[in-house]
């Protein structure tokens, strides 16, 4: 398979730390400036420097949503990228290497683990290689190489800078390779420049150093590889799009809608959101004075939910945002929070579990856990997104859930979409609408907190309100909110808080619940960050004229069973696609509507990519698949 | 008009075992809350679980029962967005220094302007009278298979190292001069501790009312029995850290310190430490947010006709391309 024309995927290797995420940055944002759509994705190991890290970025002047398998542009300045990588280029593409790695041995890579050692040699059919080994194979596949010596090219740059100890300055490499690509491919060099500029705006000597390095790298490739065809057409501008990190998308959702407080334990991959918003603490509102948000980093994630629940207390919108470890320590204030009808809003970014697990990869499997996290019965909502220009809205709703029908939302969001770098539509804060249900701001005559009432939501008071004193406990309580075992109210305020998921079933609009993308004889159904994989496979699939549906369940619970059965109306075949060993929207949907026929699931710990669905759906339509396909595309 | 001391108090039956020391406790804060003529709608008791958590039912005021051990975090949490609150935290010492004992350290170093008040009694009493963390080594209360095997903590010196700006010590059955340090705690500028020693009836046969008492030890002169409690500010202590020197700072937690070890014969009571000079949290976080204080999270304007006011303009703007 080739790639669509007009559209790279560039992928950058080096050890962690050694600046591979800001080259990608450079390269992202030098790229989008000039109009095209950027989908980027970062891997990492659980490690601070070292190991293996690196970044594939998907340019393309159409709308992309995902990574593919291939690999047309690579940069490579270290041994350990060229190992893991070169059989991800496809023929016609390039391999950007330093000169100076190509005697390097496998054996000597000592952060290349024995599987995939033993891996590499067996394909290989050696005993030892060395990176010219696996070029040449590369060559011999009609992938082109480009040769350069790294050092050399910044040694020069030392001399003409008149600074001799930049020689010494492999962190540069980075920011080399990056200019070898854009010179190479003739990109317009002022938009890389430009992009140095932003990406370093509060470190202007950092800046103007790496500008004279990539100029001159910029130039060298630029003329050095001349013939070199060019890769991207000049496309047009859309002035609404903006460029952002996959945290970004709940961090300014949260500072859209009001949420004032958030409390946090660091944990990979949640902590960026919040440190984006200690970082914005300080908001411009409208005809008023300047707002913030007051993030408080805890001594745990017990703590971190304790603290937001006592703020929600007050009528703050207060949030949390954690990964698997952390939420499994916040159960049992979940189900304090949902028995005395708090809002609160925990952002679950997922990541690999269980325990540990791969601490900085990718998953999904805490969809069943965050259901029914906490003991004893209590209603909650779960609630996922499956982009991050989705994300920024859904955050919105979340907290609108949440004051309208007093429990807990949990957001589920994961590692694929948190370390995405893409480019969409700038977001609209005017699309979000604020409701704060039955929160009350003044209170006349006798004021009970859990007063029962038609809908099963009572007003709400809040700390500091005068008239609206109310009790709160972990027991169950009467309507002011004291302590009692008696059996006939136990089952009243029982009956009151769980119908509550029946209000949320009837009162949430049928498109939030779920989605559909066509509803057609074969059809996909999935939820959170599969879907822009799934969307772009179609498109693939479309070209070659199979038509395949897809539904998007975004509510996961209470689930819509009405929602998703109507979808479902004359399916054929249904499609499970997720990225989790057990296929749990699979157990919802036997539980709640029907079995799935085919699961497409992915748990190595790295994203989907759109070629992998592609395939995998491909072979369900020919009647080639097997029941369960499971995908291992993914350095 | 002027509240009384029947306002602060609830018509919610009161389950807790006759004698029980947690009365003294709930009834001072009960009078406190009536000389500071706090209104009610702007305090709030936070507690943790076992006897003492139901304390928060039995005050007429904001009353927030969380979990075991956790009180610290909601209360931080709720006085962090709304610092007009007045906000007394409670619990067990099971509570808040077996299952809790890291937010006690972690809440000490933030110093937030509220009180913790600690019923330490030595046991679990709502479990059956297990052995708590304030129960000495090789003691055995009546429901303990085997004696105690764990060392003591030591509340006063916990509360001085993790950073609490306020530590003082009551007794459950002085309920005058339990009012007066609970007054001066929540006076207090920061996080003030405070440990009330606070017998348990039903479980505790090793530190009862007698034994606080000094039934049966002898004064060698009068020939009566010698109560172990007395009050420090009998004595010439001063706890307070009077200026900003680090030998005066020195001088006044090593002396804090020392005091907290004093117990077989002599159990002091009331203020051991006392520093105002040491930053509150909302003044570290007006370094970061000035308007904080006019303006915090549960006071902020974040809506107009159900649409948002922030402005994310700035923000948006350097993401674009």
């Amino acid at each position: 398979m080739t790639l669509a024309s007009n559209e790279i995927s560039w992928l950058i290797g080096g050890p962690q730390g050694s600046g591979v995420e800001s080259a990608a940055n450079i390269f992202s944002r030098a790229c989008a400036t000039l109009g095209y759509q950027i989908f980027g994705k970062r891997e990492y190991y659980s490690n601070i420097k070292g190991e293996h890290s690196y970044f594939v970025v998907r340019v393309s002047d159409k709308t992309i949503r995902s990574n593919i398998n291939q690999v047309n542009l690579m940069v490579a300045f270290d041994a350990e990228t060229v190992f893991r990588h070169y059989s991800e280029v496809i023929k016609g593409g390039t391999i950007i290497c330093d000169l100076d790695l190509f005697d390097a041995k496998l054996d000597e890579v000592r952060t290349i683990d024995a599987p995939f050692r033993a891996r590499l040699l067996d394909q290989l059919n050696k005993d030892s290689i060395i990176v010219q080994d696996v070029l040449d194979l590369a060559k011999q596949n009609g992938v082109r190489l480009c040769p350069i010596s790294f050092r050399s090219v910044l040694s020069s740059v030392a001399d003409q800078l008149k600074m001799p100890h930049l020689k010494g300055m492999i962190r540069l490499f980075n920011v080399l390779g990056v200019s070898f690509s854009l010179g190479i491919m003739k990109m317009p060099s002022q938009s890389l420049l430009e992009s140095i500029d932003a990406t370093f705006a509060k470190k202007q000597s950092v800046a103007e150093l790496n500008k004279n390095a990539a100029s001159y790298a910029y130039n060298y490739a630029a003329a050095k590889f001349d013939d070199f065809p060019r890769l991207l057409k000049p496309t047009s501008k859309n002035p609404q799009t903006i460029l952002v990190q996959g945290h970004q998308g709940t961090a300014l959702g949260k500072m859209a809608c009001g949420c004032r407080f958030q409390s946090y334990y660091p944990i990979t991959p949640a902590s960026d959101e919040s440190v984006f918003l200690e970082s914005n603490e300080i908001l411009d509102v409208k005809e008023n004075r300047p707002g913030s948000t007051l993030v408080i980093q805890t001594e745990d994630e017990i703590s971190a939910m304790g603290m937001m629940i006592g703020s929600a207390l007050t009528g703050t919108r207060s949030s949390t945002s954690t990964s698997g470890p952390g939420f499994s320590l916040m159960a049992e204030a979940l189900g304090w929070a949902g028995i005395n009808e708090v809002p609160i809003v925990i952002t679950l970014y997922q990541r690999s579990g269980p325990s540990t697990g791969l601490p900085t990869r990718h998953g999904q499997d805490d969809l069943l856990f965050a259901i029914h996290a906490g003991h004893g019965e209590f209603p909650k909502i779960v609630y996922a997104s499956g982009d991050v220009e989705e994300s920024f809205y859904d955050t919105g709703r979340c907290f609108n859930y949440a004051d309208e029908f007093q429990l807990p939302v949990i957001h589920m969001m994961d590692k694929f979409l948190t370390s995405s770098v893409v480019t969409c539509k700038k977001f609209d804060v005017d699309k979000i609408t604020i409701s704060r249900g039955k929160l009350l701001e003044k209170i006349d005559g006798k004021y009970k907190r859990f007063a029962f009432t038609e809908d099963n939501i009572s007003p709400r008071s809040k700390l500091g309100l005068e008239g609206g004193i109310f009790w709160n406990t972990g027991d169950e309580s009467d309507e002011e909110g004291h302590i009692t075992e008696d059996p006939e109210v136990r089952i009243k305020k029982m009956d009151k808080r769980n119908s509550k998921l029946s209000v949320v079933l009837q009162k949430i609009p049928q498109d939030e619940q779920a989605v559909s993308f066509g509803s057609l004889d074969t059809c996909v159904i999935s939820w959170g960050s599969p879907k822009g994989p799934i969307l772009d496979a179609l498109e693939m699939l479309k070209e070659e004229k199979i038509e395949v549906g897809f539904i998007q369940v975004k509510l996961l619970h209470p689930f819509p069973a009405d929602r998703v059965k109507s979808l479902l109306k004359g399916v054929k075949i249904l499609v499970d696609i997720e990225a989790n060993q057990t296929g749990q929207l699979g157990q919802l949907l036997k539980q709640h509507v029907c079995e799935p026929d085919y699961y497409v699931l992915k748990y190595t710990g790295r994203p989907m990519t759109s070629t992998e669905i592609y395939e995998s759906l491909k072979k369900i339509t020919e009647k080639k698949a097997q029941k369960r396909q499971v995908l291992r595309h993914g350095a | 008009m002027e509240l009384k001391v029947g306002d602060y108090k609830t018509e919610v039956h009161n389950d807790w075992c006759s004698a029980c020391g947690d009365f003294g406790i709930v009834n001072a804060i009960q009078m406190a809350l009536c000389e500071m003529q706090i209104p009610r709608h702007r305090a709030a008791i936070f507690s943790g679980i076992g006897c003492s958590g139901k304390t928060s039912h039995f005050v007429n005021v904001f009353g927030v029962h969380t979990l075991h051990g956790r009180v610290l975090t909601f209360a931080q949490g709720a006085k962090l967005a709304n610092p007009d609150m007045e906000i007394i935290a409670v619990g067990g010492d099971g509570d808040g220094l077996g299952i809790g004992a890291g937010h006690f350290v972690a809440a000490g170093r933030r110093n937030l302007d509220l009180t913790y008040i600690i019923f330490n009694n030595g046991v679990y009493g709502l479990t059956k009278g297990q052995a708590s963390p304030t129960l000495k080594l090789g003691e055995k209360t009546k429901s303990l298979p085997t004696p105690n095997i764990n060392y003591n903590v030591n509340p006063i010196g916990l509360a001085i190292a993790s950073g609490f700006t306020f530590v003082a010590r009551g007794y459950a059955y002085d309920v005058r001069y339990l009012k007066d340090l609970i007054v001066a705690a929540v006076r207090h500028k920061g996080l003030a501790f405070l440990d009330v020693l606070q017998p348990c009836p039903t479980y505790n046969d090793i530190n009862t009312r007698d034994w606080y008492a000094g039934q049966d030890q002898t004064d060698e002169i009068t020939q009566k029995p010698r109560p172990r409690i007395y009050k420090l500010e009998d004595t010439d202590y001063d706890p307070v850290v009077h200026y900003d020197e680090e030998s005066e700072l020195n001088e006044k937690l090593t002396q804090a310190l020392i005091k907290s070890l004093e117990w077989d014969t002599k159990i002091p009571t009331g203020i051991f430490y006392k520093n105002e000079i040491i930053s509150q949290y909302d003044r570290r976080i007006m370094d970061k947010i000035p308007n904080y204080l006019e303006n915090p999270p549960a006071c902020q304007c974040i809506s107009a006709s159900g649409r948002p006011t922030t402005d994310l303009s700035k923000i948006l703007d350097s993401l674009s391309v």
